[in-house]
């Protein structure tokens, strides 16, 4: 293949076909535009819909939740984005902090969203609710042997439990929580505790760490309750069952996927309105059963296969107290070796 | 000569490195507002380990690597044994695999709980003992075989060229085939070989998804880290920093290494058809060993990816996809064509230019694919960002002009992958051998004349190289794409990331596939180009 200029001059102008191709969509109204750390399939249909009851274009963005805030601290007073969805407290806090969020006051969200789960200035509201808690091997395991999160550093568990990796922000939220209520120097106890007691080395996913559980390679582990929802849907005989940490004292640590209106909104009306029909009793209960999560609206129960797991008592420490905590937690799991 | 024409070549270099000297500027910038205690801390707790991590990790990486890709390319070029043919294309498939693809495939199928391991316990008793494939051992295999087809496809087009020369030398000299490749063919490779072995490095020092799935923490892991976790994307852009220098010293220290040697082909000629005839045992240990590389690189994580897809399909695949590899095919396209164009252009002027400048400038251009993309893209968004504050004071006006565009996208990528087009390039450029030009220039011919009348041909395969190379890594790339994309431009890779994103990684085996699927259309062009060269040679 003999490549001249002439031909490269011609494949590069074929290969720009796309790029005109895929110019903007223009809508009639001011469109509404969203940064999601929530993925395509658990927003798409929601968005869409939305777009269609009142007749705008919903455009949004996906990435994890620390590019997105660093896109919009890049993009500043000229960002297109009106709101920002996260799927961790530790981010809409961290964005709140950046100034990235503008406070917003809205009776109704105020009524539907329980206090622990948004902002008290109201630059971030609770979605959805992601329970951590153990999860145990209903072939090994009886429910009566499991008591709090602390617990499973006892002996008992040696060389039967399973974490997933440190460096994922949910284990740091739960650490960070266990920081405000215990203390650092007791929080560090616990989770050397629990890296003695490991029977593997950490997973990266919860789902990996379940059939971990399921296969035989440990007995108990520390998952977000929603992944155990996905496998039960798949397999309702999965041979893993949930049981609530903290129950006598302190409560289950709890997480929120969330939103907030953006400072620099071009349509922060709409965004507001968008963020009260996501909490909505109707559009929440699928809100959050597309991901087998809680409604973060009280008031709205969530999937049969996700009630089947009995009530719990959420911790009610504010969830954004969690992400001022989380570089703290970060260091303390650096100190104990939680890879 | 005179100072302009002198000049030129410096500042041509110069601006091809621009878009890596505009990220290296917005991480200096953003790594002086580091948070000192946070170092304190990084220093006590962090660096010491990632080091060594990353140490171990490179190493192993690159020496199978090497090992794999240098044998598997001598036997296919020099040797003949049954299914040579075959193997001399299938062997580059891998190389549509991304890494962090081949990491969940492994992970998946061969960890306590996957597919392969439950099935040996059910035949051997729940007892049986097998080698964890989530340690170090397990990630390094995992990244060797991800990377070994750069080190192949550099390697092949060295033996192909030099190879028979390299044993009829050695043949004179009385050695035998065997000392005639480790005497003569290996060396005479040499800078290919440390194209693809510097290739390989840089991709495994800026890999972030195949580690992660292994949760094996190296620098590129703590960049992320003190990033996400601890908030700080000014401590996050402090380690990108070191890791650069540390790079930038690398690549001085085998410069230096490789000191004056000059590797101009002998000539351009016809090539002898000498190849090894192994047979009997000798034979089928060689068909064995690359169809050992082959399944374990390519066939059997594509059979899993394949099955698992089928299970997604019905709720999945739709026209979407279409417009997926649509786009992705586009940005591959373009960002190639572009990378190929800047890589000629710094050949060249480095290749004419007087003075370390342009050499230096060639350098820091061809650093970023040893930078997590995603400290490329913060770099792109910041440096953006100021440039579209600065036009706005100057012009007046609402708005992004750059940030959100295409061309954001397509400056990450020329920052992260012009390296992957200057290697192929600049081992066709230091093929030439000077006293050609001075003759085609003692003919009255201009210096662009020179350039499109003899280098440009003599250029031809190491541009072919390059333009597939960056074609298949940017249909890969994922953190870049993710960042700076414009509304709408969602490609295979962000299906992917949409899909692992919550650890549902089986659903993400069709977006993968489709990766893989879409890749080998280049790779089988380049194999086929390949073989056509070998043919007319």
């Amino acid at each position: 293949m003999d490549l001249n200029l002439n031909r490269v001059g011609r494949l590069a102008t074929l290969l720009l076909i796309p790029l005109l191709l895929a110019g903007p969509a223009r809508a009639a109204g001011e469109p509404l535009v969203v940064y999601t750390a929530r993925k395509y399939q658990l927003v798409d249909e929601l968005f869409q819909e939305y777009g269609r009851n009142r007749g705008i274009e919903v455009k949004f963005v996906t990435d994890d939740g620390a590019p997105l805030i660093q896109r919009l601290i890049a993009e500043g007073a000229h960002s297109p984005a009106d709101l920002f969805i996260s799927v961790d407290a530790g981010d809409l806090w961290r964005a709140s902090e950046a100034g990235l969020l503008a406070p917003v006051e809205s009776p109704m969200l105020e009524a539907a969203i329980p206090a622990h789960l948004r902002d008290p200035e109201g630059r971030w509201f609770g979605l959805a609710v992601r329970a951590r808690t153990i999860a145990y091997s209903t072939e090994r395991v009886k429910p009566a042997e499991l008591s709090t999160y602390a617990a499973l550093g006892d002996a008992r568990w040696k060389g039967k439990l399973c974490l997933r990796s440190g460096k994922h922000a949910y284990n740091q939220s739960l650490v960070a929580m266990m920081i405000g209520d215990l203390g650092e120097a007791a929080t560090e106890r616990v989770v050397r505790s629990w890296i003695a007691n490991l029977a593997a080395p950490p997973f990266s996913s919860d789902t990996l760490l379940l059939k971990a559980i399921a296969a035989g390679q440990c007995d108990v582990g520390i998952v977000n309750s929603y992944y155990l929802g996905r496998l039960q849907a798949e397999t309702p005989a999965f041979p893993v069952q949930i049981f609530w940490a903290d129950q006598k004292a302190g409560g289950t640590h709890v997480n929120i996927s969330g939103g907030g209106v953006t400072t620099h909104a071009n349509n922060r009306a709409e965004a507001i309105r968008f963020l009260e029909w996501i909490a909505s009793p109707p559009i929440q209960q699928r809100f959050a059963a597309v991901n087998y999560e809680f409604p973060a609206n009280a008031g709205v129960a969530p999937l049969p296969v996700v009630a089947a797991w009995g009530k719990f008592e959420p911790n009610l420490v504010n969830v954004g107290t969690i992400g001022r905590t989380q570089p703290a937690a970060v260091r303390l799991l650096d100190r104990a070796g939680w890879r | 000569m005179t100072s302009s024409q002198r000049l030129s070549p410096t500042l041509a270099a110069i601006a091809v490195a621009l878009p890596m000297i505009a990220v290296v500027v917005a991480v200096v910038q953003g790594a002086a507002g580091a948070d000192p205690e946070l170092w304190a801390h990084l220093r006590e707790y962090v660096l010491a380990g990632v080091a060594w991590n990353t140490v171990i990790l490179v190493g192993g990486v690159v020496t199978i690597a090497m090992a794999l890709g240098t044998s598997l390319a001598w036997l296919t070029a020099a040797c003949e044994f049954p299914g040579r043919s075959f193997f001399s294309w299938a062997l580059l498939l891998p190389m549509a695999m991304p890494a962090y693809v081949l990491a969940f495939v492994a992970v998946a199928t061969l960890d306590y709980a996957g597919a392969v391991p439950v099935l040996l316990r059910g035949w051997f008793g729940p007892e049986l003992w097998l080698p964890p494939i989530r340690s170090t051992a397990g990630v390094i295999g995992v990244l060797a075989f991800a990377g070994y087809p750069y080190v192949y496809l550099m390697a092949r087009g060295a033996f192909m060229t030099h190879g028979a020369r390299a044993l009829e030398a050695a043949q004179s000299l009385g050695l035998g085939p065997w000392a005639g490749l480790f005497r003569v063919a290996i060396p005479l490779a040499r800078p290919w070989l440390a194209g693809g072995a510097a290739l390989v490095a840089m991709e495994t020092l800026a890999d972030f998804g195949a580690v992660s799935v292994f949760n094996y923490d190296t620098f590129t892991t703590a960049i992320y880290k003190a990033w996400f976790a601890l908030f700080s994307i000014e401590t996050a852009l402090g380690l990108a920093l070191i890791l650069l220098l540390f790079v930038g010293a690398a690549l001085a220290l085998e410069r230096a290494a490789r000191g004056r040697a000059r590797y101009a082909a002998s000539d351009s000629g016809a090539r002898a058809a000498l190849r090894i005839e192994l047979t009997g045992a000798r034979a089928w240990m060689a068909c064995g060993y690359a169809a050992l590389v082959f399944a374990l690189g390519f066939a059997l994580p594509a059979v899993a990816l394949a099955q698992w897809a089928w299970q997604v399909a019905p709720l999945d695949l739709d026209g979407r996809y279409v417009d997926y590899a649509l786009r992705t095919f586009g940005l591959a396209g373009m960002a190639a064509t572009l990378c190929l164009a800047l890589a000629i252009v710094l050949g060249y002027a480095t290749r004419r230019a007087a003075g370390p400048v342009a050499h230096a400038a060639a350098r820091v251009a061809t650093l970023g694919y040893a930078v997590p993309g995603a400290v490329l893209a913060v770099g792109v968004v910041t440096a953006l960002g100021a440039a579209d504050q600065a036009w706005r004071t100057i012009a007046g006006g609402e708005g992004l002009w750059l940030q959100g565009t295409v061309f954001a996208l397509l400056l990450g990528y020329v920052a992260r992958f012009l390296a992957v087009a200057h290697g192929p390039v600049q081992g066709g450029f230091e093929r030439i051998r000077p006293s050609l030009e001075e003759a085609a220039r003692g003919f009255g011919l201009g210096a662009r004349e020179v350039l499109a009348r003899l280098h440009l041909p003599l250029l031809s395969a190491g541009m072919g190289t390059a333009i597939l190379l960056v074609f298949v890594d940017v249909m890969k790339e994922m953190p870049i794409t993710l960042m700076t994309r414009p509304f709408g431009w969602d490609t295979l890779a962000v299906r992917v990331f949409e899909m692992t994103a919550e650890g549902e990684w089986e659903r993400a085996a069709l977006p993968s596939l489709a990766i893989v699927v879409a890749g080998l259309l280049p790779v089988a062009l380049l194999t086929w180009r390949m073989e056509r060269a070998a043919r007319t040679a």
